[in-house]
């Protein structure tokens, strides 16, 4: 959208991005070997003419409304918002979409997209399980074979979710290469499709990887920004002054916060600072990080001084990634976004609160913006306003939290 | 180029033998620095023409099992790029003839910093670079560099590059062009015979530099095979493995690691030499 135009200032758009080679400032880009290159180029093609397309758009909103339950509640937590003693606390409630998170919108649109191309295998990677759910199930009610790697550790921590996938039809397949997480999984789904280009449509489930999938993930996850934001105004009156997001790859923050970007909204990204980022056991990419090129793209990275890759820790899984999309790395270095980190212990804490107050439990990634608001709120007054993206709720996180908590169930 | 051009001049020799060249592919400091920097100095009396060094990086994402556990193995024993670039100084110490292409993925260099980098490899003794990761769209903040260097800036051309593409890639490349033949990643499936010397055939019509061909070849017939339609024959997985069969079960060389390896490489540039 283009900057007002009355203003004696030319204002800069944050909202413009990438430039036509995937660029967001120096971050972003298409680092792919050049096998898949003419296959990035072609999936740009086609994405360019899919969103201008009103029968896409149109399949699009359709599945949203009637398959995924949008528009989601935006919601007053008011037993929250009287606890915390301060700014009045929204919640975005992506919880609430099928499949239990905001995983599905990307999802959704990418298969149509896939559908379009004519491919007939989908592959994806996942951590926590969320993506590799929401992917599974988009396969389902397309009847497409699906293929999830997944890390051979998290497959012992997600139990639950692996086992969803497999009812939904998607063969599991168990990373052992690298440390058996996130990024090694990602690895492996590249892999594949780099031996399988004719075929394979490869669902990216965040905001990274080779351009255009940073630029389509975060088109597809604005419409939680775009609802935000008429509901705000509908409920309030006015924009709010703060939003808080969590931050992994980034998918969910990048969905609230784009539509804000021009507007005059504090927008905070929460990233998982594990035990601390004074230890080495954290997934903070942009405050404990620096500016690499890993999975395709350029952005702020966890990494020892050889520019290796190093491992990230948060209690959560879905923010257990040494990376962020680079288009928060250009926020962050455009001064746009705020970007702090929140602990597991602090998040256990939110978790726990936000169960207390609003009989919600919430996932452990969306309980690290929790914790933040917890901090922030109180400081501010109660005419202002947050709106925070409860993007996935946290069934699946009981037994980690049980375990946290040194309760046995 | 000022300095000499050890590639070009391979090649040259290699053709006026009549035969294509082995092109031996080893990480570096896999499976410990030692060791690694030995089977370097040994490569070219077993039969090597040239020399790709792998640049070790913790997510090699073009590589299958074997090479990763090499990346893994190398990492894990301290390996670090300026080691890397040690080990071709400490080549050259012995060895002015056989050209060594650096070849792995952009973070580690970018790290370094590419200037500073790019200069360290000519003192070294390296003669080009392969990177994985830098298609065309990406590569100028390195291949620029490089070129100016006087390094050789090899590019990777694909099954999936069709002929608008190839004109991109070609353009900047040097030194020879490495034609992967399988849509795949290293070590894992072989490309019928066919479908590369068809594909060598086209891609003759678009550059007169020398081709080498890599990707699945493990064997001493399949390298003799590559060798009568390319001019290199690239063997990098089938290497790692014999090293993997020469660790003990805590992963340190055997004694006989360096023969082993050694009477591999011989046997596959037989092939070329019959």
């Amino acid at each position: 959208m283009a900057p007002p135009s009355n203003s004696t200032e030319p204002l800069e758009s944050y909202r413009s991005g990438p430039d036509d080679r995937g660029h967001f400032g120096m971050f972003g880009g298409r680092f792919v070997a050049e096998t898949l290159m003419p296959l990035v180029l072609d999936l740009e093609a086609a994405y360019g003419k899919a969103r201008q397309s009103p029968e896409f758009q149109r399949d699009f909103d359709y599945y949203a409304t009637h398959y995924t339950g949008r528009p989601s509640p935006l919601y007053f937590a008011r037993s929250l918002t009287e606890t915390l003693g301060g700014a009045k606390v929204y919640f975005k409630r992506d919880e609430l979409n099928h499949t239990g998170s905001h995983k599905i919108n990307n999802t959704l649109g990418q298969i149509l997209l896939a559908k379009r191309m004519g491919k007939s295998r989908i592959i994806a990677e996942t951590g926590a399980g969320q993506h590799g759910v929401a992917t599974a199930t988009v396969c389902a009610l397309f009847d497409l074979p699906c293929v999830v790697y997944m890390g051979a550790t998290d497959i012992e921590r997600r139990a639950p979710n692996v086992f969803r996938m497999k009812l939904l039809g998607a063969e599991i397949v168990p990373v052992t290469s690298g440390t058996g997480t996130l990024k090694d999984a990602m690895n492996d789904a590249l892999r594949d499709w780099v031996a399988n280009v004719e075929e394979t449509f490869y669902i990216i489930g965040t905001v990274a990887g080779p351009h255009p999938y940073p630029a389509m993930v975060r088109d597809f996850q604005s419409v939680i920004g775009r609802e935000a934001r008429s509901q705000i105004l509908e409920a309030e009156g006015r924009l709010p002054d703060t939003l808080v997001a969590c931050i992994g790859g980034g998918s969910n923050a990048m969905g609230l916060f784009h539509p804000f970007l021009d507007d005059p909204v504090n927008i905070v990204g929460v990233e998982a600072g594990g035990y601390g980022l004074d230890t080495e056991k954290h997934a903070a990419s942009l405050t404990g990080g620096r500016p690499g090129v890993l999975h395709g793209n350029r952005t702020y990275l966890l990494q020892n001084e050889d520019g290796q890759i190093t491992d990230a820790h948060s209690i959560s899984a879905g923010l257990d990634y040494p990376g962020i999309g680079p288009e928060h790395s250009w926020l962050h270095d455009q001064g746009r976004v705020d970007y702090v980190s929140v602990t597991d212990s602090e998040a256990l804490e939110a978790f726990q609160l936000c169960c207390r107050t609003e009989g919600i439990i919430p996932a452990l990634e969306p309980a690290h913006a929790l914790a933040h608001v917890a901090k922030i709120a109180p400081k501010m007054n109660k005419e202002q306003i947050i709106v925070m993206n409860l993007c996935g709720r946290g069934d699946k996180d009981i037994f980690t939290v049980a375990d946290a908590l040194g309760i046995k169930i | 180029m000022n300095r000499t051009d050890r590639v070009a001049l391979t090649f040259e020799r290699l053709s006026a033998e009549g035969r294509a060249g082995l092109v031996t592919f080893i990480t570096a400091g896999d499976p410990d620095l030692e060791t690694s920097q030995q089977l370097m100095e040994r490569l070219p009396g077993a039969g090597a023409d040239l020399i790709e060094l792998g640049m070790p990086f913790s997510d090699p994402m073009a590589d299958g099992p074997a090479i990763q556990a090499a990346n893994l193995r190398a990492l894990a024993n301290g390996i670090s790029l300026h080691k890397t670039l040690d080990m071709v100084a400490r080549f050259r110490q012995s060895n002015e003839r056989t050209p060594v292409i650096l070849m792995g993925y952009f973070n580690p260099i970018y790290q370094y910093g590419p200037a500073r980098f790019v200069r360290d490899a000519v003192e070294s003794g390296v003669d080009g670079l392969i990177m994985v990761d830098l298609p065309p769209e990406e590569d100028d903040e390195l291949c620029d560099a490089a070129r100016t260097a006087g390094l050789h800036w090899v590019r990777l051309v694909t099954p999936t590059s069709d002929e608008k593409r190839l004109k991109q890639v070609l353009r900047n490349t040097s030194g020879f062009i490495y034609y992967v033949s399988i849509a795949g990643i290293t070590g894992t499936r072989s490309a019928a015979a066919g479908a590369v010397g068809d594909a060598v055939g086209a891609l003759r019509q678009h550059t007169s530099l020398p081709i080498a061909v890599g990707f699945g070849i493990n064997s001493a017939d399949q390298v003799r095979q590559t060798g009568e339609i390319a001019d290199g024959a690239v063997v990098g997985s089938a290497i790692i493995r014999e090293i993997e069969r020469n660790l003990d079960s805590l992963g340190v060389a055997k004694p006989q690691l360096l023969k082993r390896v050694s009477e591999l490489v011989s046997a596959l540039a037989e092939g070329l030499r019959s």
